[in-house]
């Protein structure tokens, strides 16, 4: 049990530009006894030389260009101690143009100060910070009226004050901690009272910073870990296989059969490891830490880790979400992002925006293209694969992502809802597929070494006529008397024997081609790589054969003029010169990607 | 139930896994001080006692003898990747401050800012630690890196209580401090143009009393300068020795320090109070870092 006096918190200021956020902060500093020595001296002076008023606020607005133009730009933290327990202050900025960095530092906090200026009362960011906090997970919020000297300390303004926002706040399903009023000039009301507002009787800034609760991380709830690596670092002699990643909710023993997911593959924990520690036999949440299984599967970062037996988490490619936009450029409608969830890294088009919120004033759109800098929107999100999450209700650490637009974070969100994609049915099948699967002593890994070879599936796609088998017969006869493992599987030798229960029964086009990537999943098992032609893959037909095999096991070759896909290849070969160009192309392709070795 | 080093431990320890699957050319810097030296110690934690990228540190040619002892010791017994580079041709031609050629920012802009920039671009040359011969060579491999790791603390000073965990910097190595990517969720700027990089910050959320205080807990060895050895004196920071002052104090051990920092004369002053460049940069080290410095 730790002592309290060692516990930390990390708070966040907030609230309107100017409206005293980092004067409060500088008081609550000054007022405890917790600047350096010879800081305010400092500042004073820095003032008196430039010939301007010493103010509070100056002790947190570290930076130049701030004390010249008088507002926070970006959010700064300050370390601070009340006879409880340790702070991080984050003194976020309250400028519109700032609103990026208010939200990076208020992100960081588990609880947060809202400061409205009793003068001049609610404004547009009062009401956009308060949204964003309950958008950011900040449940924790009491509302600092200050600048109360302003206002002859009238307990009607107050009481005003706090009526409109207490409703403002209501209507987007938010109940603060409690209102405060307060002086952060004449320091009345932060860390003790001096007398002008014998009507107030609750606590000052400082009481209430010590009411903050702690939160911890939750580890009675499911068990959930994205993988953000696997390690083995033979160059160092080192043979462990170790599954790395920080545990976000739940916890897991040595022994428990671990299920990753999208890929539904599963593995029991062996060992349990760390450096410089006790032997450890249990992961908690809040945990950076890795393990080792007792069999060799194939998994990799971007997969979410669950317990067998526990609620699964949800995997499918679209989603229904809540947005907040920070970009430079607007969240277009039938546009592509980058979207970051847990450790995966996916492609994303943007389905439909249902509606969006102009986050100070609550009005709503629902008839809209893109959503601008600053809004905040009901979206539908498709993936190019699937990724595995829970709801942000059920589980808000593993149930947010950002989306990255232009190299960089633009954006970030919750996810409400999962919905049904086309290839659920296939998902559903593959789950079973891999909790049955009876594996083999020898790993992936030990064929791949041993042939000298990564499995792969290599689709070559085009127009009829394209003169696509020809190119995937001569590539076979090349990697053959290369020395590889190869096999030129032919479509019509799934669809006479392993498709003749259903040949011939109307569109069974989708069970065709899962039974197909099925088949090819057991040659890829096998160590082989396998080499398929379709005539005008689409993209469904692609999203299907990317559920049942890994997508980072299949390459996707166009060739032929003109190039009529829309499904993303990995080599487009537009004009064909003759079979033996296209197999060197192929070949090359293979080697980049590093499936087969190249020599030099 | 986790104490508060090891939150920050964890976190840690999760920024420098990010950025080992992010950063294809990485490399950590280390000044041979305490808190980078911390955080080659959370590198090991976070790769089960591995440090798989190199270890960059710039020399000024005016380090205190031990610290370049220490480090080439413990590169030795880690198996490290160690690099170092310098400013070369601002040595050759004395433009320093001990030379009297230079004001103090000037060196330091010379002698560390411009030394890391060339060092991390590719262009200076690179002296790498040789395990085979036991001494440095000169590094072949002039690859710029994507990704450096920096131990700097947001308590340390001003401009870097504002800092990112992943920081970008463009092709110029300039830090715009008015206009820096927003970052939450434990989600980073892993995205970046070609030519430019992203500085790596793990220790963001130490403070100094953090840093002993785990020194202590996981036993890691520190240079003996920061300890009294009976003159009444130590290094509280480490730096160049004409510009770094040691302090008065009798702290002989990792506790003493600790409850120094805690309860004694050192609770309410700066730590950098012993680094002269950062007085004659206005009371911080902004100027410096906007332009490249850690």
């Amino acid at each position: 049990m730790m002592k309290a006096e060692e516990e930390h918190i990390s708070l966040a200021i907030v609230g309107h530009v100017d409206h005293g956020k980092s004067t409060v902060l500088g008081r609550l500093l000054a007022d405890t006894g917790s600047l350096p020595e010879g800081k305010i001296e400092q500042i004073r002076a820095n003032c008196e030389r430039n010939s301007k008023p010493f103010e509070y606020a100056f002790l947190i607005d570290a930076l130049k260009d701030e004390q010249s133009q008088g507002i926070t730009i970006d959010s700064a933290r300050v370390f601070f101690k009340t006879k409880k327990r340790n702070y991080t202050l984050i003194d976020a900025p309250g400028h519109i143009e700032f609103l990026k960095n208010m939200v990076t530092g208020a992100s960081r906090a588990e609880a947060a100060f809202l400061v409205i200026d009793a003068e001049e009362g609610v404004r547009e960011n009062s009401r956009r910070h308060g949204y964003l906090l309950s958008m950011l997970g900040i449940a924790q919020a009491a509302i600092i009226v200050n600048k109360m000297d302003l206002v002859g300390f009238d307990r009607s303004i107050y009481e005003r004050i706090v009526t409109e926002y207490t409703e403002f706040l209501a209507r987007i399903g938010i109940t603060p901690l409690c209102f405060l009023p307060a002086s952060a000039r004449t320091g009345e009301g932060i860390a003790h009272f001096q007398g002008s507002m014998p009507w107030y009787k609750g606590p000052t800034v400082l009481e209430v910073l010590d009411t903050f609760i702690k939160e911890e991380p939750p580890t009675a709830k499911p068990f959930r870990m994205p993988v953000q690596d696997i390690y083995k670092f033979t160059g160092f002699g080192d043979s462990r296989r170790i599954i790395a990643g920080t545990a976000l909710a739940g916890s897991a023993r040595i022994g428990d059969e671990i299920v990753f997911y999208p890929s539904g593959k599963k593995g029991r924990i062996n060992t349990i490891e760390s450096f410089n520690t006790e032997a450890r036999t249990e992961i908690q949440a809040g945990q950076a830490s890795g393990f080792t299984l007792d069999e060799q599967i194939y998994v990799a970062r971007g997969e979410l880790a669950a317990k067998a037996g526990e609620s699964r988490p949800r995997v499918t490619t679209r989603l229904r979400i809540n947005l907040f936009w920070l970009g430079k450029e607007p969240f277009r409608k039938k546009t592509e992002y980058i979207l970051k969830l847990g450790t995966s890294r996916v492609a994303v088009f943007v389905e439909e925006i249902t509606r969006v919120v102009n986050a100070s004033d609550l009005h709503s759109d629902t008839d809209r293209e893109m959503v601008e800098r600053h809004e905040v929107a009901d979206c539908i999100l498709k993936c190019n694969r699937a990724v595995a999450f829970d709801l942000s209700q059920d589980s808000a650490l593993t149930g947010r992502f950002v989306i990255v637009d232009d190299y960089e974070i633009s954006g970030g969100g919750i996810i409400r809802e999962a919905l049904e994609d086309k290839q659920a049915w296939v998902r559903d099948k593959v789950f079973e597929r891999e909790y049955k699967w009876e594996r083999s002593a020898i790993s992936l890994e030990m064929r791949a070494e041993k042939y000298n070879q990564k499995p792969t599936l290599i689709i070559i796609t085009g127009q009829k006529n394209a003169g696509k088998k020809p190119v995937a017969k001569a590539l076979e006869g090349r990697l053959f008397s290369d020395g590889k493992i190869v096999y030129f599987l032919g479509i019509g030798n799934v669809l006479y024997g392993i498709d003749a229960d259903i040949k011939g029964t109307g569109n069974k086009r989708e069970e065709h081609i899962r039974r197909l990537s099925e088949a090819t999943n057991l040659l890829l098992d096998a160590g082989v790589i396998v080499l398929a032609t379709a005539i005008e893959l689409t993209r469904d037909d692609l999203e299907i054969i990317r559920t049942v095999i890994e997508p980072e096991r299949i390459g996707v070759v166009w060739t032929g003029d003109p190039v009529t896909t829309d499904i993303p290849c990995d080599l487009i070969i537009p004009e064909p010169r003759n079979t033996e160009e296209s197999v060197s192309l192929i070949k090359t392709l293979m080697q980049d990607r590093g499936i087969i070795f190249r020599p030099w | 139930m986790m104490d508060h080093l090891e939150q920050l431990e964890n976190l840690s320890v999760h920024i420098l896994r990010e950025a080992y699957a992010n950063f294809k050319s990485l490399g950590m810097l280390w000044s041979i001080g305490k808190d980078s030296t911390v955080l080659l110690w959370l590198a090991r934690k976070a790769f089960f006692g591995h440090v798989p990228f190199p270890l960059i540190h710039i020399d000024t040619h005016y380090k205190i003898p031990e610290m370049i002892e220490y480090r080439d010791r413990l590169t030795r017994e880690w198996k490290l990747q160690m690099i170092y580079g310098m400013n070369e041709d601002a040595l050759s031609r004395r433009q320093t401050f001990p030379d009297g050629q230079v004001d103090r920012i000037t060196c330091c802009r010379l002698l560390k800012t411009e030394a890391l920039k060339s060092t991390i671009s590719g262009e200076g040359r690179r002296y790498r630690f040789d395990h085979e011969k036991g001494d440095y060579v000169i590094d072949r491999n002039t690859d710029a890196f994507t990704g450096i790791i920096v131990g700097v603390r947001s308590d340390e000073e001003g401009s870097r209580s504002k800092e990112r965990y992943f920081s970008p910097r463009d092709k110029e190595n300039l830090w715009d401090v008015g206009d820096q990517p927003p970052e939450f969720w434990s989600q980073f700027k892993t995205d970046f143009k070609p030519g430019t990089h992203v500085r790596i910050h793990p220790l963001l959320d130490w403070t100094e009393l953090n840093i002993w205080e785990y020194i202590e807990r996981e036993r890691i060895p520190t240079v003996s300068l920061y300890y009294d050895q009976g003159e009444g004196k130590r290094y509280r920071s480490l730096g160049c020795y004409p510009c770094t002052y040691p302090i008065d104090s009798e702290s002989r051990t990792i506790g003493e320090i600790i409850l120094e920092l805690k309860s004694g004369k050192l609770k309410n002053v700066a730590e950098r109070s012993g680094r002269a460049q950062d007085k004659d940069d206005g009371g911080g080290l902004e100027t410096l870092r906007r332009d490249g410095y850690m």
